[in-house]
């Protein structure tokens, strides 16, 4: 490989999704002490000091960080219980206000599940959820954040119909509302979306879509019935945004998150059909695209099991 | 301690063949019924529910509802049941079976127990009625009281012995701002309509049982009165009498349910209902306890008291489950 080649190779690797540890280890490691000079005088990952030597940028550096780090939270993250796993997920979202997260733990676990998050998250944190969510939470989110991650829902597919049929009525007619009051805050929905079954909302979302074709938006309240009622989709979306060029640092995360909570479950086939129906191409394809090194090694494996 | 009295042994299929013969014939034989099933453990009269399903076919229950009526009726058929089961089906009752849910008894559910019981009759409430406990309690109230009841069943409460007292003392202001807030000034003025309730439900429903007495003691150091005394004793307020039946019950579980029994032989004609539901779930627990603090706290005995307020065979029953031989 040329030496430009080789420049190019070396900046690719540092500035990707992962790190691509083979062509680090083939380029930096035959360089001379002259090639890595030539490399920081023409790399924009250094600058030039006023004490004539060229630096690293630091915010280059911490980049760097997070990418290398990426594997072994992969790996952390999945040899741990699911049950540790979900807890730990919940309180750095909360500690980062990524609600969505907190959302899509509480929604897209069973019962059980997310009852032995509780469990572990008092073991961890010598608290319960509900009264952290409940006392850091204070603009509209709360009552919806606090009903979802105390829920333990029926699981059996016994539904009622008619009570289906009016509690769509109910959340629809909500959702017309949305300017004058937001959903999250009206207490019938609360109480729909927080107490109900998955079976009983999925009916609840099929009458929905009847009345109106429109249901899926970005609202917090589509979402949340997103992750109740078709998971799939919910999913294939977030992973699609963690792909995409120049998403930030929380977006990213949920590609390790979502494989690695899911790859065990049902859910990755439904996921990866769904993924390629919206977008045409297969999750493992667009990976493979984007990501580097031992990390999308890392992911494509998972996502491949079962298969 | 609890004050019921069983054998060590017993024989299932002969119960289950005198409690038989009692249903036969022209009336019932109460006596009988009262001398087994108010002389068996939880474990004993499953037994004797299996024995009697098999020997002839019936299901005991079944048989009790129709031979037997009113709060005697009741009594049995409700102590027949295992323990979990009965809390579900109890809590069914006062949710579905009358006008109003009666919050009282989904409290005592929400309040007297560990969080893995609490847990346990959730789980037992969803085979028995293929709903949740808590969709059931939310689509039967409304506004305050609901998000209350509805966090008090849902909450999977920390269990740690651990308090943090500034978090305890701030939240014992909070609670000042919310309850005094329409009463009068400074402390010591109960009565007057909460200024909101999202602060008091938020707390009561999620902070950990010695998390809230810690909050409760700052409350009372810092307004001068207990928070019980603050919340006022409208009578027509239901929400008010919820939290402050909640509070108490979380601060002395014994004492409150004494409270319970008391109330419920207090005004013309008793409330038998509370009164059975007391004494039922507690004759295999705690009763002894109760009754002693139910002697120090009205001077008169429980034996006493029901004694003399009910009647026939639903009093030889209530007698019986107080640890009474001598009834009969």
């Amino acid at each position: 490989m040329a030496l430009s080649d080789e420049f190019q190779a070396l900046t690719k690797s540092f500035s990707g999704f992962g790190v691509d540890e083979k062509s680090m280890i083939s380029v930096l490691g035959k360089w001379h002490k002259d090639d890595i000079k030539s490399y920081r005088k023409e790399s924009p990952h250094f600058v030039q000091d006023d004490r004539l030597f060229e630096k690293w940028v630091d915010p280059r550096v911490a980049f760097l960080e997070h990418e290398f780090l990426r594997f072994k939270n992969a790996v952390v993250l999945w040899t741990m219980h699911p049950w540790e796993r979900d807890a730990r997920l919940m309180k750095e979202a909360l500690d980062g206000q990524a609600y969505g997260v907190i959302i899509e733990v509480a929604c897209t676990r069973s019962s059980e599940e997310l009852l032995g998050a509780r469990r572990a998250y008092h073991s961890l944190f010598d608290h319960s959820i509900e009264e952290d969510v409940a006392s850091r939470v204070n603009d509209s989110h709360r009552k919806l954040l606090v009903g979802l991650v105390s829920s333990y829902r029926y699981e059996g597919t016994k539904v009622q119909e008619a009570i289906a049929k009016s509690e769509a009525k109910i959340l629809f007619a909500a959702k017309k509302n949305a300017d004058k009051k937001n959903p999250i805050e009206d207490e019938e929905v609360v109480r729909i979306v927080t107490t109900r079954s998955k079976p009983h909302l999925k009916a609840i979302f099929k009458h929905c879509k009847e009345i109106n074709e429109d249901v899926d938006d970005e609202s917090i309240l589509a979402k949340t019935m997103q992750c109740l009622c078709t998971p799939q989709t919910y999913f294939s979306k977030v992973l699609d945004a963690s792909l995409c060029h120049g998403a930030d640092e929380n977006t990213k995360k949920a590609l390790t998150r979502v494989i690695v909570t899911r790859a065990d479950e049902e859910d990755m086939k439904a996921i990866k059909e769904e993924y390629h129906k919206q977008h045409g191409v297969s999750l493992s394809k667009n990976i493979d695209d984007v990501v580097n090194g031992n990390f999308k090694d890392f992911l494509l494996t998972l996502i491949a099991r079962g298969d | 301690m609890a004050t019921l009295l069983a054998p060590e042994d017993f024989s299932p299929g002969e119960d289950a063949m005198a409690l038989n013969k009692a249903f036969e014939g022209w009336g019932t034989d109460e006596k009988t019924i009262i001398w087994i099933l108010g002389h068996r453990n939880a474990d004993q009269r499953k037994q004797i529910r299996l024995a009697y399903q098999e020997i002839y076919l019936e299901d005991l229950i079944k048989k009790l509802k129709y031979e037997l009526s009113g709060d005697f009726e009741r009594a049995v058929c409700h102590w027949i049941l295992d323990p979990v089961e009965r809390e579900a089906v109890l809590a069914y009752e006062a949710i579905i079976k009358n006008y109003r849910p009666d919050y009282r008894v989904i409290l005592e559910t929400a309040l007297t127990k560990s969080a893995e019981e609490l847990l346990t009759v959730k789980r037992t409430y969803q085979f028995l009625y293929k709903r949740s406990l808590e969709e059931d309690v939310a689509s039967h109230t409304a506004g305050d009281m609901r998000k209350f009841l509805v966090a008090v069943v849902s909450v999977y409460r920390y269990e740690g012995e651990e308090i943090e007292e500034e978090v305890a003392h701030s939240e014992a202001n909070i609670l000042g701002d919310e309850i005094q807030g329409g009463g009068g000034s400074g402390g010591g003025c109960g009565g007057g309509a909460l200024k909101g309730a999202e602060e008091i439900i938020r707390i009561l429903s999620t902070r950990s049982k010695p998390q809230l007495l810690a909050t409760f003691n700052y409350y009372k150091q810092i307004h001068g009165t207990s928070i019980t005394k603050s919340l006022g004793g409208d009578p027509a307020d239901e929400f008010s009498a919820a939290l402050r039946a909640a509070i108490q019950c979380i601060k002395n579980p014994k004492r409150y349910l004494q409270k319970v029994v008391s109330h419920s032989m207090n005004r013309v004609g008793t409330e038998e209902d509370a009164l059975s539901r007391v004494i039922v779930t507690r004759a295999e627990k705690d009763l002894k306890e109760m009754k002693d603090v139910y002697l120090e706290k009205t001077g008169r005995s429980l034996d006493d008291a029901v004694a003399s307020e009910t009647t026939g065979d639903y009093k030889a029953f209530l007698l019986t489950l107080l640890g009474n031989q001598d009834y009969f």
